[in-house]
């Protein structure tokens, strides 16, 4: 049962660090600039759990999982702003925003997955590419705004006239700004806990078995009776629906959020995490994201050589987790402990 | 035994073409309940094109496919699968990536009616179930000798093992008809022995069609009750295993004039 071991380390992982940074941070023994890292972090965390289940256990390249967040975020932000006058309760606004967020951000995996997923090789990679850049482009041009007779929106600037008392949602290349910050550290870990046990649970099940036999040999899964393109589609969409809820998130944790906020880059940094901690492997994705990103704030110290060391420690993480002799080690000392628990259970 | 009942697999006039190649036509076969036939022929005669329009891998341009006596076309892959029809390959098709024991259980797919939500809420439909498919796979490892090695990864098996996994989880999806697709390909003539057994024990277990295309005659004339021999994508006879063996023409087409 290595599965279940390793779903113990990741769990406990994060559990054992949120107790310590929320007693750090409730003794103010946390500076400011860590702090300002942990809501991020968890919705690197969850939009990178999804990213793997997509792209380590589904094996689609997905390069637009920037794109599913800024979908998130924007709508968990409208949707925020939008119950602002209704739900006084921050808590159940941003549980609300979070699974509209998440269900349009699936609703647009769909749409997507529909016309690429009947094909095998690259088609993903290059349409959701092309998505997180037609997002951004869609976002930084809509103007939204909310008054008593409902929402207006528009794609040419100040077209959108408001009755006095209603606001502006959405600016343009601005983004949102003066959004009220409901999200918290606390919703963020729970996010990476309900994603983990999600993918863990879906992946020991018959779907789960189902993803990762297309993956291997779409033919020989279509001969075994497995559906390869909704068993490819079901994998899609919960990464984009995670990126949608960790976007979510993200957007309300910020009081200004720009749309190029959620560029290639992102989708790229979060494209690292998955395979710099291993394809497939959940507890090396949540290692490699705190490390990344904490790891360019940890070496601020060294100014110039920041980045430079950064690479350097990029290059060997994956030289030393892809290398054979490494990979040979672990796969002995698996079977030594096995070893040892079959001769325990003999006794 | 056979003739009296109505065939399993009745293919008449079966063709098709490769842009202006026809490599399969007029194939005409007819399978019968508990049979198992063998499919022979040189190299390029269209044994495997055979079996990958049985399966929809190809859609045929000719004939008609009964199988079960249901019209196969317009059937997918997957649907014919669910009809009955489960297959090997001749250069092996497994989940490398996945544990032997997963490779069986994902041929239990089609049986499985707990949803997705049950699955990542553990429910107790969920966990009546997985208990079941589990049982019946670990059954089907031991019935095929793969039961010490159901925690490796597939790709780690030796080959003579890959062979039979492939066969295992080819009746997970608990078919009416297995094609395998030169079973024996690679095997020393011990290893071709036991194959023999297993096939003829795993049809009569499971009461079970077996068509299988197959290079070693030692094996084809040992099991097979019928032969069908194809050369150049058309039937050039059909027969006893005796029969074949004293058919000029076969003799022909084997070792020339």
């Amino acid at each position: 049962m290595n599965n279940k071991r390793s779903q113990i380390v990741s769990f406990s992982i994060i559990i054992i660090l949120y107790a310590v940074l929320e007693i750090l941070l409730k003794t103010g023994n946390l500076s400011s600039l860590f702090s300002s890292l942990l809501i991020p972090v968890c919705c690197y965390m969850a939009a990178a759990i999804g990213l793997n289940l997509n792209v380590g256990i589904s094996g689609e390249l997905n390069l637009g999982q920037a794109g599913f967040m800024s979908i998130g975020a924007f709508t968990g932000i409208c949707v925020s702003g939008m119950l602002s006058g209704v739900i006084s309760n921050g808590v159940i606004r941003l549980v609300t925003a979070m699974i509209v967020g998440m269900i349009l951000a699936g609703v647009f995996g769909i749409l997507i997955g529909i016309p690429t997923l009947k094909l095998s090789g690259d088609y993903l990679a290059i349409v959701t590419l092309a998505f997180g850049e037609i997002i951004k482009s869609l976002v930084t041009n809509l103007y939204l705004g909310m008054d008593s007779r409902g929402l207006h929106f528009s794609f040419v600037q100040n077209k959108v006239s408001l009755e006095p008392g209603g606001k502006m949602l959405l600016n343009g290349a601005m983004g949102a700004t003066g959004t009220e910050r409901i999200a918290s550290f606390t919703a963020g870990v729970i996010l990476v806990l309900i994603c983990l046990a999600f993918v863990y649970n879906l992946m020991d099940s018959g779907s789960g078995r189902a993803i990762m036999a297309a993956r291997d040999n779409r033919i020989a899964a279509s001969s075994i009776g497995i559906d390869v393109t909704r068993t490819k589609m079901l994998a899609f969409v919960v990464s984009a629906g995670m990126a949608g809820a960790a976007g979510a998130l993200y957007g309300l944790s910020f009081s200004t959020l720009e749309p190029r906020k959620f560029d290639f880059n992102l989708s790229i940094m979060i494209l690292v995490y998955v395979v710099l901690g291993g394809l497939g492997n959940m507890t090396g994705t949540l290692i490699a994201t705190m490390l990344l990103v904490t790891l360019p704030q940890m070496l601020r110290g060294l100014s110039d050589f920041r980045m430079l060391i950064y690479a350097i420690v990029l290059i060997a993480m994956m030289l030393i987790t892809n290398n054979e002799k490494v990979k040979i080690f672990i796969e002995k000392m698996r079977l030594r402990r096995k070893e040892k628990g079959a001769g325990n259970g003999e006794n | 035994m056979g003739k009296t009942d109505d065939p399993v697999l009745k293919v008449e006039g079966l063709g098709i073409d490769f842009g202006g190649l026809t490599a399969v036509n007029d194939f005409s076969l007819t399978v019968y309940p508990n049979e198992i036939r063998g499919l022979i022929g040189p190299n390029g005669a269209g044994k495997t094109t055979v079996f990958n329009m049985l399966t929809k891998v190809y859609d045929p341009s000719r004939g008609t496919i009964i199988f079960d006596g249901k019209d196969t076309s317009g059937m997918t892959e997957v649907e014919i699968n669910r009809a009955g029809i489960a297959r090997t390959f001749q250069n092996i098709r497994l989940f490398s990536g996945m544990t032997v024991l997963d490779n069986v259980r994902a041929g239990m797919n089609g049986v499985i009616t707990y949803g997705n939500l049950s699955a990542v809420l553990r429910l107790p439909s969920f966990r009546k179930q997985e208990k079941e498919i589990r049982e019946r796979s670990v059954e089907l490892l031991e019935i095929f000798g793969l039961k010490d090695d159901m925690d490796l990864l597939a790709g780690n098996l030796p080959y003579g093992a890959q062979r039979r996994l492939e066969m295992a989880r080819a009746m997970a999806t608990g078919p009416k008809l297995l094609l395998l697709d030169e079973p024996a390909a690679g095997m020393n003539p011990q290893e071709t022995e036991e194959l023999m057994d297993m096939v003829r024990s795993i049809r009569d277990r499971f009461d079970i069609s077996i068509l299988l295309i197959e290079h070693d005659m030692q094996l084809v004339m040992g099991i097979c009750e019928k032969i069908t021999v194809l050369n150049y994508g058309m039937v050039l006879s059909e027969g006893t295993p005796s029969e074949i063996q004293n058919d000029p023409q076969v003799i022909k087409a084997y070792l020339g004039d």
